[in-house]
């Protein structure tokens, strides 16, 4: 088990700073679905880089395995939601987020 | 060793300021180019880590794929931007003041966090580099201990991929198609009808 060159904090720190900023672009851009999904892929981003860390901190590879799934699930996240987006778009002519409001939620 | 340091604080630091400017660009085609930048830079903090395979992997899907897609999108889609910029500036306070706290939270988290120092059993101890490369390892561990969660993996690209072309599928009217089965199932009953003609009467049969 060879731990980390670099202190396991200042990756978790650097995946804090980009979570929080998935989390900024969330409430900040609130009509524009596109900045949306691109702040969650951030936030995937910022997970991915935690188990990362941890995995190679700890010498274990189930981290690096569990963040192979969480990729996936981005992709395919990413891909329904701009499918979702464009099929909206073409209904309805618009991306903002306050006219998604067909369903009265 | 200083190396190494210098590397990992200029890929956090572009990392940092790159995922900062997707969310700050006000034209989203720089939006998504800064997200493309933000994924290199963290395959590079991937190497840093040790996890070759995945910051390959990071290339290839996020920026290969996923990145290509928003690109696409963004650049299809004729969007009034401007429109979509306006609240910016409402959001802002309750937006950083939010940012702050879960920041400063998760940074105390992590500063306050210390790792039970007697852990033994790991779940998949990583092997020496020089013994086996890390996509060997990984490889290893995937197509054997959990095999089936990577084929439910699979399972949710493949939904995905059909979800994808189902959602934005449509039937357009009004265009003509070659229907090649319908050409191909053609016999010379149907295309072909044998007329007895009556000479200097005309095809009609001199009615």
């Amino acid at each position: 088990m060879e731990p980390l060159a670099i202190p396991l904090g200042h990756f978790l720190s650097v995946a804090a700073v980009l979570f929080t900023l998935g989390v900024l672009g969330i409430f900040l851009n609130r009509k524009n679905v596109i900045v949306i999904l691109m702040s969650v892929e951030l936030m995937l981003l910022a997970v991915n880089l935690n188990l990362v860390a941890f995995s190679a901190h700890l010498g274990d590879m189930v981290g690096q395995v569990f963040a192979m799934f969480v990729l996936t699930v981005a992709a395919a996240e990413a891909a329904i939601g701009l499918a979702i987006l464009v099929a909206h778009f073409r209904n309805r002519g618009t991306v903002a987020v306050e006219d998604i409001s067909l369903m009265k939620g | 060793m200083l190396i190494q340091y210098i590397a990992f604080y200029v890929f956090a630091a572009v990392v940092v300021a790159s995922a900062f400017m997707v969310i700050a660009a006000r034209n989203p085609v720089h939006s998504v180019l800064f997200l493309i930048l933000a994924f290199f830079n963290s395959a590079g903090l991937f190497v840093l880590a040790g996890a070759e395979f995945l910051a390959m992997t990071l290339v290839i899907v996020y920026v290969g794929g996923v990145a290509v897609l928003f690109l696409f999108v963004v650049m299809m889609l004729d969007i009034n931007f401007v429109r979509l910029r306006q609240g910016f500036m409402q959001y802002l306070p309750v937006g950083a003041m939010l940012g702050a706290v879960l920041l400063v939270e998760l940074l105390l988290v992590v500063g306050a966090m210390t790792i039970k120092p007697d852990i033994e059993a790991l779940a998949a101890p990583m092997p020496p580099v020089e013994r086996q490369s890390n996509t060997h390892a990984l490889g290893e561990l995937l197509y054997t201990r959990y095999m089936y969660p990577f084929q439910v993996a699979g399972m949710v690209l493949l939904a995905a991929m059909i979800g994808a072309i189902v959602l934005t599928f449509r039937v357009r009217t009004g265009v003509c198609k070659q229907n090649i089965s319908a050409q191909v199932a053609r016999r010379r009953a149907d295309a072909v009808e044998m007329k007895k003609v009556v000479p200097r009467a005309g095809v009609s049969g001199g009615l």
